[in-house]
């Protein structure tokens, strides 16, 4: 497949998931929409172009793992699985429903192709450097890929990983920041300054690449060059917005998880549609 | 099977040299072995091991919480994991690590707590841990662990690199007093009836075994028969044996080295009010902080002897 039709079609998938995800979290009318929605298209790169893994056995050893730490995040990472057929995309209106299998935050004995459970901030990145660390020791091809919050690096587990991370040298982890500049309480800047992520990262002794968060090209570029860096972890900083392309949510205070209304939703679940069509126009034309 | 000694003596070999004795012995032939500790393997007495199996020994600094994250990733791979540190660092400084990392996600983590209560003696009240065994009991699942000597410590560790969940080892790290003959062999889960009696059971773990034993010879010269449990496995507690004590002896005293609040008290009173409810009697740290001291210091201050099970056993006798 040529450069540009692949980045269309990860652009049709981006879209797809966030359709799919507006759909899964209409169905109880309440979510962590924010921090959802500005992780789609890294998703849609992971899942759709750089993660090696098998749908019909999530478990298989040799594949690449993401943990994602922001376990808020999950209805965009059930969707993700849907679409991938890790599970059928009806199972998405179990999303929050008592003794469901798709919970508010990430479970790994719940969801197939979950790999870690993550909930409690801060924790997914110990975790993640345990995964690429014992991958490491088997002399494992595999990758390990963590996504962390901007907000969530408030929390000081982070630091100790980040650390042992760098003096471990662990090439084998790739570390997404979606740095949304949103936290539950309002703007990070006002809750717990976390000043120049990229700058500390780098301090941190970090392989550090900044991107645009929705652009998929550049994440997509950026995560091969995070390959090539044998010696360092590598830390990719997504600037994003929380609630990205979803009118009633996106960049407003509150939107870490909310209410929403039929209309609402409905009304973001077309908006979603008519773009995915858009792209899908888009693979389909030359050039 | 299991054989007590017939004379208390201190063993001669160290707790920590019979953990790091056990994990080499078994690394050579398991590679999934992996041991991590947070700057105190000089402590624990790992360092043979960092120097055998450097690639499966983790050093990763002062920080317990990222460690224990360590562990449980490191379990995602298949490996089995054993998380040094002391035991107030090992537990209520990473709870919630533990909770969700580990037993949340079902994962396979074994964290080694050393210098229980006042064998932690000259670093003092901060580093003394009257209470992990009650901060990790509330964690689902989770099975928690104190040997009382290195004979069951050694039977244990072997037996942990065959088993899978989160287990939590409180384990002194000097000598202690031996217990157990070589050979002896331990049924996780499962109290250990040490000798037998008719009058009072007293249920004991860690070090506070040899006191118990030492208190059922003075009670004997007294004229009263006491039973001695070594209830090892504090979670899931031997509620069975704990029924049969107090239905054959109709009075119980637990000793341990630890806050009875949440500790071995609270357990085996859980489970003698849900069987067979006799008078129990508690001997522990009662809901105090640790300090400075030489152990005996320490044993006498907190009234962790064998005179204080003696008048323990008396007055839950008396209570019948």
């Amino acid at each position: 497949m040529d450069r540009l039709k692949r980045l269309k079609t990860l652009r049709v998938f981006a879209e797809e998931i966030r359709v799919t995800t507006l759909k899964e979290l209409s169905y109880i009318g309440f979510g962590h929409i924010g921090g959802s929605m500005s992780i789609v298209e890294t998703l849609a790169v992971l899942y759709g172009a750089v993660m090696r893994y098998d749908a019909k056995n999530p478990n298989w050893p040799s594949r690449d793992k993401l943990i994602v730490s922001k376990g808020h995040s999950g209805p965009a990472v059930y969707a993700t699985l849907a679409l991938k057929g890790f599970f059928p995309e009806s199972m998405l209106r179990e999303l929050n429903l008592g003794g469901g299998r798709l919970p508010s935050h990430c479970d790994r004995n719940k969801t197939p192709g979950v790999d870690m459970t993550t909930g409690s901030l801060g924790q997914g990145a110990s975790a993640a450097i345990g995964v690429a660390l014992g991958d490491r020791m088997d002399k494992a091809k595999s990758f390990t890929y963590l996504i962390v919050g901007d907000g969530e690096l408030n929390e000081g587990q982070n630091w100790e990983g980040f650390m042992f991370a760098a003096h471990k040298k662990l090439g084998n982890l790739i570390m997404f920041i979606d740095d949304n500049k949103q936290q539950l309480d309002g703007f990070t800047k006002d809750v717990l300054d976390i000043g120049d992520i990229a700058e500390k990262m780098r301090a941190f002794g970090w392989h550090v690449q900044e991107v645009d968060g929705h652009n998929i090209e550049e994440i997509l570029n950026a995560v091969n060059a995070a390959k090539d860096i044998a010696d360092k972890p590598s830390a990719i900083v997504l600037d994003t917005v929380k609630g990205h392309s979803v009118a009633f949510a996106e960049g407003i205070a509150g939107n870490h998880h909310m209410n929403f209304t039929p209309e609402q939703i409905n009304e973001a679940i077309s908006s979603a549609e008519r773009v995915l069509d858009l792209s899908r126009k888009a693979l389909l034309e030359r050039g | 099977m299991f054989k007590v000694k017939t004379k208390l003596e201190k063993s001669d070999v160290l707790m920590r040299d019979k953990y790091c004795q056990t994990l080499m012995a078994l690394a050579g032939d398991n590679e999934k072995i992996v041991v991590l500790d947070a700057d105190l393997v000089s402590s624990s007495g790992m360092k043979p091991f960092f120097k055998a199996f450097p690639d499966r020994a983790v050093q990763c600094g002062i920080a317990e919480a990222n460690m224990i994250g360590i562990a449980a990733g490191l379990s995602l791979t298949g490996k089995i994991p054993f998380a040094h540190s002391f035991g107030t660092f090992a537990s209520r400084r990473v709870c919630d690590q533990i909770y969700v990392s580990a037993a949340y996600a079902k994962l396979n983590v074994r964290i080694i707590g050393s210098d229980p209560g006042v064998t932690a003696a000259y670093n003092g009240g901060t580093h003394m841990p009257f209470e992990d065994m009650a901060v990790l009991r509330g964690i689902p699942e989770i099975t928690l662990i104190e040997p009382a000597d290195p004979v069951a410590l050694g039977d244990i560790i072997r037996q942990l690199c065959d088993v899978y969940g989160v287990y939590y080892i409180r384990m002194a790290r000097k000598s202690v007093i031996s217990v157990y003959q070589d050979g002896s062999s331990f049924e996780i889960g499962k109290g250990n009836v040490l000798r037998n009696g008719g009058d009072v059971t007293i249920i004991a773990s860690g070090i506070m075994v040899a006191e118990a034993l030492t208190a059922a010879y003075m009670l004997e010269a007294q004229g009263v028969s006491a039973r001695v449990v070594d209830m090892f496995t504090w979670k899931p507690i031997d509620q069975t044996l704990i029924a049969k004590c107090a239905e054959d002896t109709g009075a119980i005293v637990t000793a341990e080295n630890h806050n009875t609040f949440g500790g071995l008290g609270g357990a085996v009173s859980e489970a003698v009010v849900k069987t067979v409810p006799v008078p129990v009697e508690m001997v522990g740290t009662l809901d105090r902080f640790g300090q400075v001291g030489t152990e005996s210091f320490l044993r006498q201050e907190y009234h962790l002897t064998a005179e204080a099970i003696t008048e323990a056993a008396k007055r839950a006798i008396e209570r019948k």
